[in-house]
């Protein structure tokens, strides 16, 4: 099965094929695609490309003087630092087998000569992002350039393909399978809740059931993961984690090289500076998340490789598998949310599989205790959390179409056959598909003011072209569907200088909302550095060093995940069996022993429902652990319900784990006397009128529909740089919804948003499956006074941010205190 | 995240004094003079949704209808003589001739009722005579100036559009981005009146000099009422 130039080098190296590379090669050797599912540190990337390799390695020398041979292998990464780290691991044993392969990398970085040079005189091997195939895909001469296609590898499949810019790769996918139809896939993954999703993704669904052939590798040795010990006090909210700074010191003076994993930007920044305010060892601590710029990351990165640092603060962005030195303690900070996100980070410990990762959990208060230790057993039992796949994005569906017109003109039934092959789009309704045409044609309105200057056009053979070649440029700088929040590049200047004058290094982005609210010399932390506000000038943020105690912290949107519902059924199981407490600090058991004397521990398969009142105002407590979001969500509804109940509500504060209202009335008082049902408060009919109501308003809606926007090329993306005019010109996406959705609230893009918020920001469908499980199932305790697990989030209440309704309060509160200081003598 | 529910006393309106005359801050994000019972508005951009469908833009083509309708029902609110346009009424030269029937069905009602008066902007330099039976580059009235680009060079209070301007409002930990009248009781800048207009930070440098910095009142246009509230020192 091994070529001989292959076995000569696996034993110069003294190595052994591994098992799941031979069989992944057999499989591939019959002409199959596999998925190989592998925990890290398996050999996966070389199992990978195996095929591939030996397949190039016996195919007959080129003439020359004909035309030069195609891309032979598509590797598609999730990261562009991805991409160039596997080209360094794949040229070293090519050169050592000496053989004739050669391998390029294409990704935004690349210029736009080697670019050009590529379609010309292709690679073998070609490294790329799921956004760069959207773009070769979407050039005219894409038949071409793909004819000699044999292999497509998608690697961290796992992490691809639930978001959006998995349903452009699945749509993409799909056209390279009709273009080749003998493509064989090759997908790349860590361990999942579910792998046929993954085997049927891989694989055209052309109504025959096929589904990719499966290898797995047994996972390694069991990871050691305890929560950090600690004699300090765990405070009941809050996510900083300070308290436990300096044992987290500690345990990095005492380990090699140490990676410490927190949730947000944000914890990282904090974390950073407060863990070097105490380094009176100057160990070498660095710090690498998203927002930093590249150069900077990639320094952190080569410093890693190099094993010159002892500790990384990091966020997702090190997630993924990219080769670290020796790395053998991972800290995550804060808690995990997810079972599977806390198994692949900690897979980021020790490269040898053989040999256990050590892991240390810091909770940053107490309910986090409880979700970590769920998160701790989940490990143990190897359980699984990765989100379902979810259904394909109509924007994304809006954008691809445009691109298959910019490749070539196209029938629609033929394209709609293709694109219902794709996994996400399997269920996708003919007349929905219409819809979409007609969007990308003209925009899809009722009023057909547009139809002549539509962007592709039916002609007479029946087919859709596009209608102007300024259109596929449009289409080019709009590709992808990462949308980010604004942001502007920060950069070092020298103190005084404000905006005049050159710049020094760029230090990163920040989001330009945050940094609207500075005046010139406020301090914040970003880069790891306290940095002082110079101003603004155009795209750029200008900053000097500086000196604080009390630096702001720039907030990032996104990256808080929700609660997964995996460890919230076991925390609601840890919760209600004080057999299992024994596994908790003592301070956490005392918690949950007063709230057992003073109210009641809430049940695994019912929910808890306090009232008590506290100063001037009636509280009620509900702890569902459904996440933050759906919390939300269930937070406005209520709301809504006690204000009709006449319990005359005043607000509401959610977490992960529980949320709270308050109001004027005596809602246990109330319940009590049969003025409020509980089960008619919770009735699952709340998800219809009253959630469309409010939806409508909802910031929420307006986020997704944004997005939608910018994806579907409704609205341009802002280009850095090309900018200058500023936002009187831009028109707001806000608005286009408020006019949208007064004038044509059937339109596909607010379908599209809706169907976004439901099962993102708004997790409508895990609320609804909450409401299902509690129905005639609420205990209800009237209190005399707060319950001992409802003190965390009382003291959430006015720390958190508000949102939509109570916009308008903070321009009113403004406008009173200053009236107020008026009427002073 | 948290939320109360709770209704103040009405702010609908707002009040306030420009050169020595009473102005009436009108949530539509227009300014009326009781005295002389004018109406004053700046920047609709009408049919700014259709200009784009060259490039290949194809936003929701109900801009002007929204905008006008609001028109109407500030009009019909005071009844005002005159109205007048500060300029960039309409969102390209072109953007007379995309109007719908219906649009200017609505601009012959109110022509009909009041005299308007349009001042020509940078994006509107002509506007057809259909249209505007009175169309100047600016206007004097009483010792008011009015004109599109506010102008640093004139001393005489004046009443502009053109910038757009927002206020960001901090509070709870977060920032707001509203559409606000900004003035300083000798000049007054209106917030843009179309549907699908953006905005510019007040504390921009496009407003430097134009106002005396202590005087500045941001007057913040929310969803349920008007906020006046002093702009302090600029970013820079």
């Amino acid at each position: 099965m091994l070529p001989e130039p292959f076995q000569q080098w696996f034993a110069r190296k003294g190595w052994q094929p591994r098992a799941h590379q031979l069989e992944l090669l057999a499989k591939a050797h019959l002409g199959h695609s596999a998925l190989l599912i592998a925990p890290t540190g398996a050999g996966k990337t070389l199992a990978g490309f195996l095929p591939s390799l030996v397949s190039l390695s016996q195919r007959p020398r080129h003439k020359p003087g004909t035309k030069p041979r195609g891309v032979q292998t598509l590797y598609i990464s999730p990261l562009k630092a991805l991409a160039v780290d596997i080209e360094r691991n794949l040229a070293k044993p090519v050169a050592e087998m000496g053989l004739p392969i050669t391998i390029e990398t294409r990704t935004g970085d690349t210029p736009v000569h080697k670019r050009q040079r590529q379609k010309l005189v292709p690679p073998d091997i070609l490294l790329t992002t799921p956004e760069q195939l959207a773009l070769l895909l979407s050039s005219k001469d894409a038949a071409l350039f793909f004819e000699d296609l044999k292999f497509v590898i998608l690697d961290e499949l796992h992490s691809l393909i639930t978001s959006k810019r998995g349903h452009l790769l699945a749509l993409d996918l799909a056209r390279l399978h009709r273009l080749c139809p003998e493509l064989q896939s090759i997908g790349l993954s860590a361990t999942v809740a579910n792998p046929l999703e993954l085997r049927q993704w891989l694989v055209p669904q052309d109504g025959t059931n096929t589904v990719a052939e499966l290898v797995t590798v047994a996972d390694g040795a069991a990871p050691i993961i305890a929560i950090l010990p600690t004699l300090e006090r765990i405070p009941w909210a809050g996510h900083s984690a300070r308290y436990a700074m300096g044992e987290i010191y500690q345990e990095i003076t005492r380990h090699e090289t140490t990676l410490l994993f927190v949730n947000t930007r944000s914890q990282a920044e904090f974390l950073f500076q407060e863990l070097w305010k105490i380094n009176d060892r100057s160990i070498p601590i660095a710090l690498h998340h998203g927002s930093l710029d590249a150069s900077q990351r990639r320094k952190v990165e080569q410093a890693m490789a190099n094993d010159s640092l002892r500790a990384v603060v990091a966020t997702s962005t090190l997630d993924m598998g990219i080769d670290w030195g020796n790395v053998d303690l991972v800290i995550h900070v804060g808690a995990p949310k997810g079972a599977s996100r806390l198994a692949q980070r900690i897979g980021r410990a020790n490269h040898r599989l053989d040999e256990p990762s050590k892991a240390f959990l810091v909770p940053a208060n107490r309910f986090e205790v409880l979700e970590c230790q769920a998160a701790i057993n989940a490990n143990y039992v190897r359980g699984q959390d990765t989100p379902a796949l979810g259904v394909g994005a109509l924007d994304v569906l809006a954008q691809h179409v445009l691109g298959m017109a910019c490749a070539e003109p196209f029938d629609e039934n033929e394209l709609y056959s293709e694109v219902i092959s794709a996994l996400p789009y399997h269920a996708l309704p003919r007349e929905t598909f219409q819809k979409i045409i007609e969007f990308v044609a003209t925009g899809g309105y009722a009023l057909k003011v547009y139809d002549r200057y539509a962007r592709i056009k039916k002609t007479i053979d029946g087919k859709w072209r596009i209608a102007n070649p300024l259109f596929a440029k449009q289409y080019r700088l709009n590709v992808g569907t990462i949308v980010e929040a604004p942001v502007l590049n920060v950069r070092m200047v020298r103190e005084g200088r404000g905006t005049k004058g050159h710049g020094g290094p760029l230090l990163g982005k920040v989001e330009e909302s945050f940094l609207e609210m500075l005046s010139v010399g406020d301090t914040f932390l970003f880069s790891g550095k306290v940095l002082r506000f110079e101003g603004i000038r155009e795209n750029e943020c200008y900053v000097s060093n500086a000196q604080s105690k009390d630096p702001k912290i720039p907030a990032y949107a996104g990256g808080k995940f929700p609660l997964s519902t995996y460890l919230a059924q076991s925390v609601r199981e840890i919760l209600s069996d004080k057999q299992l407490w024994h596994q908790l600090p003592d301070q956490v058991c005392d918690w949950l022993e007063f709230q057992d004397q003073h109210s009641m521990l809430p049940p695994a398969d019912r929910m808890l429902v306090e009232t008590f009142p506290e100063g001037e105002r009636y509280y009620m407590a509900a702890y569902p652990f459904e996440g933050r979001l759906a919390h939300q969500t269930l937070g406005m509804l209520l709301t809504r319900r006690l204000e009709r109940a006449g319990a005359q509500p005043l607000g509401f504060v959610a977490s992960d784990y529980s949320i709270c209202v308050w109001g004027l009335r005596d809602m246990g008082r109330m319940i009590k006397s049969g003025a409020l049902s509980l089960s008619a408060l919770f009735d699952e009919d709340m998800l219809g009128d009253d959630l469309d109501a409010w939806l409508n308003e909802s910031w929420m809606m307006k986020r997704s529909f944004r997005n939608c926007a910018l994806i579907s090329g409704l609205i341009e993306k802002r280009h850095p740089g090309k900018e200058k005019s500023g936002r009187q010109v831009t028109v707001s996406a806000d608005l286009i919804y408020d006019v949208l959705r007064a004038h044509e609230p059937n339109h596909i893009l607010l379908q599209a948003a809706y169907a976004d918020a439901a099962t993102g920001l708004l997790d409508i469908q895990r609320l609804g499956d909450m409401l299902a499980r509690i129905n005639g199932r609420i205990t209800h305790m009237p209190l005399p006074q707060i319950s001992p697990l409802a003190i965390p989030i009382m003291l959430d209440i006015g720390k958190e941010r508000v949102g939509g309704s109570a916009e308008e309060d903070i321009l009113r509160e403004l406008a009173d205190s200053i009236d107020a200081q008026r009427r002073l003598p | 995240m948290s939320a109360t529910l709770q209704q103040g006393q009405s702010r609908q309106t707002v009040e306030c004094l420009l050169a020595g005359m009473v102005a009436i801050l009108d949530m539509s994000g227009a300014l009326y003079f009781r005295d002389s019972q004018m109406l004053i508005l700046a920047d609709m951009h009408l049919e700014k949704a259709t200009s784009g469908a060259r490039r290949g833009l194809f936003l929701p083509p109900y801009d002007s209808k929204v905008t006008l309708d609001l028109l109407t029902r500030t009009a019909a609110k005071y009844e005002p003589t005159r109205i007048v346009f500060l300029g960039d009424s309409f969102h390209d030269t072109h953007a007379p001739s995309r109007l719908t029937d219906d649009s200017h069905t609505v601009l012959q009602s109110l022509a009909s009722k009041s005299e308007l008066t349009w001042i020509t902007g940078n994006h509107d330099p002509e506007i057809p005579s259909t249209i505007a039976a009175t169309c100047v580059s600016e206007l004097s009235f009483d010792s008011l100036h009015f004109t599109h680009i506010p102008q640093r060079s004139v001393q005489a209070p004046q009443i502009s559009g053109h910038l757009h301007p927002v206020a960001t409002v901090q509070g709870r930990g977060r920032t707001l981005r509203r559409r606000c009248f900004a003035s300083d009781g000798t000049r007054m800048i209106l917030p843009a009146f179309g549907a699908f207009t953006g905005g510019l930070n007040i504390k921009d440098k496009a407003f430097d000099g134009l106002f005396a910095p202590k005087q500045l009142i941001a007057h913040v246009i929310g969803d349920q009422g008007i906020y006046s509230l002093p702009v302090v020192a600029a970013n820079r």
